[in-house]
Formats: structure tokens, C-alpha cells, sequence
């Protein structure tokens, strides 16, 4: 048994020996292997915690929206269905809301402009999302002008900036006050965007949306659940066009490693043959070859999912989260929640580190098992 | 064990690349019996299949036909795992180039050999230094081994293949590259092994070797074939 650990110890010994002997060709393969995963990762994590991200907005958003289509396009909807919608057994509350798109031409930047229902803002102020007053370098008490679809500028105060905890979904964003949207979208009165229904049992919410396609015939029935699905569609899109992405780097990577590995050098080749002859076993050469494999591609596996860690949850996944959530000038640069899952790790380690190491053994096992002869020639 | 062969081959042939348009007939109708604690050179024009009969009798290869028996026991037809606990225990390989392993130290080298059996540090380490005191090389134990001459190499290569303390030393061309007076050194070493109770078995083509005091058989080769001896 002693000898079985002190026969591990000396082969552990003799592997990282090993690695310092090849210290360039070992630290390049490190390298470009950090670099892969990283990459990789970085992708995963960020995908996995938009979608989380997404979906714990979503959480506060109404059960129920209620829009009204005019020829099969978003149209606005009368105040006057709110008073039939609350007549409906199992909504508990039904709202109009306000809001709509405003596209700041200086800045090149969509904003959403909103009125909010659970606070009154002051006519003629604005409370602002985090990323406009970075963009646009505003605090509370600057003052912005928006020049209105109707040509006439409007000059808003800012009386607060929204806080960056739901940034993703918040960071663009106008609050107004009702006046005010009205008159500089020129909103016809008596109108609202679309209507929020919260039902008072959830388990309710396919019947309540059928009654309410029954009550007004040419609404659109949106619940939560749908919008949840097309956010995930969407994120799962754009995940999917940077995993095709990264297949290519993922090939390369393999060619490497296949040349790197396969290719064993003619010293190589040697140095197994003269382990053999002077009494090595198959399985103590392989052993050795398999750690040294092991270790460059478990240590960078490592390194690399720690930095992706940093790179997502500490930096923005400011490396490519343009590509990723798509919002050229406005994107948020928002601290995801940390969010690991196993299975992510798993799918990447079996991405990575078991093709490297299955690499590297097919072509030690076939140097492994020569005749130890050769070395006396 | 004196008298009674302690390595015996009979009827041995050696085919490389059988069957195949390069088939190379290396070693034919080998009879040899060894005895323990002897010295003996194999000798012979190059490409007499001397280096082939070493591989057979050190267990590095396989006979294509005859018999391999080793304190009694046939091993021609061991798997290669026997072999290599044999090669292991019996015997210590100096190779014609040495083949120590660059990168390593001296004292790295020598105790290559025992990784597999697993043998506590201390002992180990202990056992290494007093090799190299016994050569004389035992300042070198920490130099990387391309750092050394052709006579350091040598002894490198000789304290590895002692290192397990096997009974059978094996060295192929040992004073090809030597000068006179690192053979004269050699054959000092030689004699120190023999008075110690080891078996050698040598091959080479210098005259220096095959005269000298210490050789107990020289045996003669031609052609794959034994054609005499003294
Ligand atoms: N692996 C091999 N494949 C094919 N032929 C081989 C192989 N090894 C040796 N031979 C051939 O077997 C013959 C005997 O070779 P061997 O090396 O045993 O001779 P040697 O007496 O040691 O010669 P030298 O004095 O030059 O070392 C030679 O003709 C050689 O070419
Ligand atoms: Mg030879």
C-alpha cells in the first residue's frame, strides 16, 4: 500500500519535472487553451445570467397585457374597456399604461418614455434611467431638452435617476408625467398604450385571457409566460450565433491540440522508450503523459473559468455583451447576480478538457506500447 | 549457483520484419549458457547481431524462435508485463549512447529505474548518493546531465542501471566512445562489479576490452551465428 502512494508520488514528481523541461511548448498550450475556455465561458455565464436576469423582471411585469391590433400591427386601446375588464371574475385589478418609443437623434439612442403608475411625477420633470445619465452626463437638478415627434422641444428637469438593480430592462428609460406624454407624443386623450391585468389566482390566467379576447374582439391577450418565451427565443438566438462562432475557434483549438499532441517529438518518442527499457511499465509511461495532459488542460480549465467568473459577474461581460444583448450605444453595464450552474461547467469541461486529454493518450499509447528494443539501436 | 547455467539459450533466432520484403535474419541457431558472477564479451564484426542478443538475454525483446531460461524458468514466452518485472529486478541496461534523459539531474537519472517499485525516498536518495560516491561522480549529482563528459556520462549511466541492485549488468559497446584512459577506468569499474558478485555481459570490438584480465568468455559472432570462443 506504501509503496503504491510513494509509486504515485514518484510519478506525480517526474510529471511536473516534465512540464518545467517543456516550459514554452507547455506554456503556449496553456495559453491558447485559457484563451478558448475563457471565451467559451464568458459566453455560457453571460447568456445563462441575462436569461435569469430577464426572467426576474419579468417576475414584476402584469400576469396580463391587453393591447388592441389595428390592421394586425400594436395599436392604442380606449380607457373605456378598463371598466368592463374589471367586471371579469378573477382579475383583481386592471390599468392603463402609458408609454412609447422616443429616438434621441443627437445621441442615436432609443429611449422608452413611461408614466408610471405607482408615483406621481411632476409635470414638466423626468426621473431617468441609470444608462441615459451616464450617456448624457445628467444628475438630479440638470435639466434635458427633447425635441418632440411634433417638432416642438420640451424641456424636461431631471428630478431623480432610476436605480441600475434592473438595469437591463430599466436602463433606458424616460418616467413623465401624464401631461407631459401627452402632449409631446401628441397621445390622443381618452387612449392608453396598452392595459396591465393582474388575475388573483394564477393557476386562472389562460381562462381570464380568454374572457377577454371574448369581451373585446380585436385585442391582442399577451400573458407573462409568452413574453418570458420570446425573451428566452431571443437570448437563446443570439447565444446560439456566437456558439456557431465559437465552433470555429473550437476546431482550431482541436487542430492544435491534435498537432501538438499527436506530433510527439521524435525526443519524445525517445525519452518512452528509454523509461521502457529501463523497467517502466505501459501503464507508468501513460500515467505520467496523461497527468502532464491532465494538468495544462485541468489548470487552464481553471484559470479560465475564474477569469470568465471575473469577466461576467465584475466587469459587464464587457467583452462582448454588445453582440450578446444587442444594444449598440445604450447597453447597461449592469453586475449580473453571480449564477454558476453545474451543468454549464460540465458541458464546457467535456468541451474542452476530454477531447485535449483523449488527444494526447491515443498517440502516447501507441508510443507507449513499442518494443523497448528500439532504444538500443 | 555455480556451474549450473544461470541464463541459458538454446535454439534462438531473431527475424526482423517477418514475413515482410525487409525481413532481416538477425540471429540463427544460438545455443549459449552464462554463468553467474562471470564477465563475458560478445564480439564480432558489425552487424553480427550482437546488440540483438543483448536485447534477447535483458529481456528488452522477444525470441522468434527457442528458449529463453532464466535461474530455470522460461521466459520467452512471458507477456510483456513479466518481462518488465523481470527487467526490473535482474537487470541493469548501459546503453551505447546512454540514453540518459535530458533536462534531468544526475542524481534524477539514476533513480529513474526505481520510480515504479515505489521505494521510500530516504532509501532511495541514499542509495543514489552512495552510487555516485562509488564512481566517483558524486559532486556531479545535481548537474543537469547534458552538462556532463563522456566519462561522467558513462558513469551516470552506469549507477542507473545499478540503482535496483540487479543481478545482471548489461552494457552494449561501453568504451566505443572512451579514450585509453577512460577505458583503463572502465575496466576498473568492471572488476569492482564482478568482485561484488554481479554478472556482466558486454559486446564490443575493441581489443582493449576482450584482453583485458577481468573478461572470464569472450564469445565470437558472424553473421547472426556463435563461431567460437574462449
Ligand atoms: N529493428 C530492426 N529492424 C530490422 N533490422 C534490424 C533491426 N535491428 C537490427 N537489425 C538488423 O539486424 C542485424 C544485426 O544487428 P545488430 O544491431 O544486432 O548488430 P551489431 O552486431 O550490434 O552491430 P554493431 O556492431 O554495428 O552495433 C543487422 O543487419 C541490422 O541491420
Ligand atoms: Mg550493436
Amino acid at each position: 500500500m506504501n509503496r503504491t502512494i510513494e509509486r504515485q508520488r514518484y510519478l506525480i514528481d517526474f510529471t511536473i519535472a516534465s512540464l518545467a523541461r517543456r516550459r514554452g511548448r507547455n506554456l503556449g498550450l496553456f495559453a491558447v487553451y485559457t484563451l478558448l475556455v475563457f471565451v467559451l465561458a464568458s459566453a455560457s455565464l453571460l447568456g445563462y445570467g441575462l436569461r435569469k436576469e430577464a426572467r426576474t423582471v419579468l417576475a414584476a411585469s402584469p400576469e396580463i397585457l391587453v393591447q388592441h391590433l389595428l390592421a394586425g400591427r400594436h395599436d392604442l386601446i380606449p380607457e373605456s374597456h378598463l371598466a368592463a375588464l374589471r367586471d371579469i371574475r378573477g382579475i383583481a385589478a386592471a390599468e392603463g399604461r402609458l408609454w412609447g418609443y422616443y429616438y434621441d437623434a443627437g445621441m442615436r439612442a432609443n429611449y422608452t418614455l413611461m408614466v408610471p403608475s405607482d408615483r406621481t411625477i411632476e409635470p414638466g420633470t423626468a426621473i431617468i434611467g441609470s444608462a441615459i445619465a451616464r450617456l448624457r452626463n445628467l444628475g438630479e437638478g440638470d435639466a434635458v431638452h427633447f425635441l418632440s415627434p411634433k417638432a416642438k422641444m420640451f424641456r424636461f428637469g431631471i428630478a431623480g435617476t432610476l436605480p441600475s438593480e434592473s438595469e437591463l430592462v430599466a436602463a433606458d428609460v424616460v418616467l413623465v408625467s401624464e401631461a407631459d406624454f401627452r402632449a409631446f407624443f401628441g397621445f390622443p386623450a381618452g387612449m392608453v398604450t396598452d392595459i396591465a391585468v393582474s388575475v388573483r389566482n394564477p393557476k386562472e390566467v389562460a381562462t381570464v385571457s380568454a374572457k377577454i379576447s371574448r369581451l373585446i374582439v380585436d385585442a391582442r391577450v399577451v400573458t407573462r409566460d409568452d413574453i418570458l418565451r420570446s425573451y428566452e427565443s431571443l437570448f437563446d438566438w443570439r447565444q446560439g450565433m456566437i456558439t456557431v462562432l465559437l465552433a470555429g475557434a473550437v476546431l482550431a483549438f482541436v487542430i492544435l491540440a491534435w498537432d501538438k499532441a499527436a506530433g510527439l517529438s521524435a525526443e519524445e518518442r525517445r525519452e518512452i522508450g528509454i523509461l521502457k527499457a529501463i523497467g517502466w511499465e505501459t501503464s507508468d509511461v501513460i500515467a505520467v503523459k496523461f497527468w502532464e495532459g491532465g494538468l495544462v488542460s485541468l489548470g487552464a480549465f481553471l484559470v479560465a473559468y475564474t477569469l470568465a467568473y471575473l469577466h461576467v459577474f465584475h466587469f459587464g461581460g464587457a467583452l462582448f455583451a454588445p453582440a450578446l444583448k444587442g444594444w449598440a450605444t445604450l447597453y447597461p453595464d449592469f453586475r449580473m447576480v453571480p449564477e454558476i450552474s453545474g451543468q454549464q461547467i460540465a458541458t464546457i469541461f467535456f468541451l474542452t478538457v476530454v477531447p485535449y486529454t483523449l488527444a494526447t493518450i491515443v498517440p502516447v499509447w501507441r508510443a507507449a506500447i513499442i518494443d523497448p528494443d528500439t532504444v538500443m539501436r | 549457483m555455480t556451474g549450473s547455467p544461470f541464463l541459458a539459450l538454446q535454439g534462438i533466432a531473431k527475424i526482423y520484419n517477418e514475413g515482410r520484403h525487409n525481413e532481416v535474419r538477425a540471429l540463427a541457431d544460438i545455443d549459449l549458457d552464462l554463468e553467474a558472477g562471470k564477465v563475458t564479451v560478445l564480439m564480432g564484426p558489425s552487424g553480427s547481431g550482437k546488440t540483438t542478443l543483448l536485447t534477447l538475454v535483458g529481456c528488452l525483446a522477444r525470441p522468434s524462435a527457442g528458449r529463453v531460461t532464466l535461474e530455470g524458468r522460461d521466459i520467452s514466452g512471458m507477456p510483456e508485463r513479466f518481462l518488465t518485472a523481470i527487467r526490473q529486478r535482474t537487470f541493469g541496461f548501459v546503453f551505447q549512447r546512454f540514453n540518459l534523459i535530458p533536462g534531468l539531474t544526475v542524481a534524477d537519472n539514476v533513480m529513474l529505474p526505481a520510480y515504479p517499485l515505489g521505494r521510500p525516498h530516504p532509501e532511495l536518495k541514499a542509495r543514489c548518493r552512495e552510487l555516485l560516491e562509488m564512481l566517483r561522480i558524486g559532486d556531479r549529482a545535481d548537474a543537469p546531465v547534458q552538462w556532463l563528459s563522456g566519462g561522467e556520462a558513462q558513469r551516470a549511466a552506469i549507477a542507473r542501471a545499478l540503482v535496483n541492485d540487479p543481478a545482471v549488468v548489461i552494457a552494449d559497446e561501453p568504451t566505443a566512445n572512451l579514450d585509453t584512459a577512460l577505458t583503463a577506468e572502465f575496466i576498473g569499474v568492471v572488476e569492482m562489479l564482478k568482485a561484488q558478485g554481479k554478472t556482466l555481459i558486454l559486446t564490443s570490438h575493441d581489443p582493449r576490452i576482450c584482453d583485458a584480465a577481468v573478461v572470464d568468455r569472450v564469445v565470437e559472432m558472424r553473421d547472426g551465428r556463435i563461431v567460437g570462443g574462449r
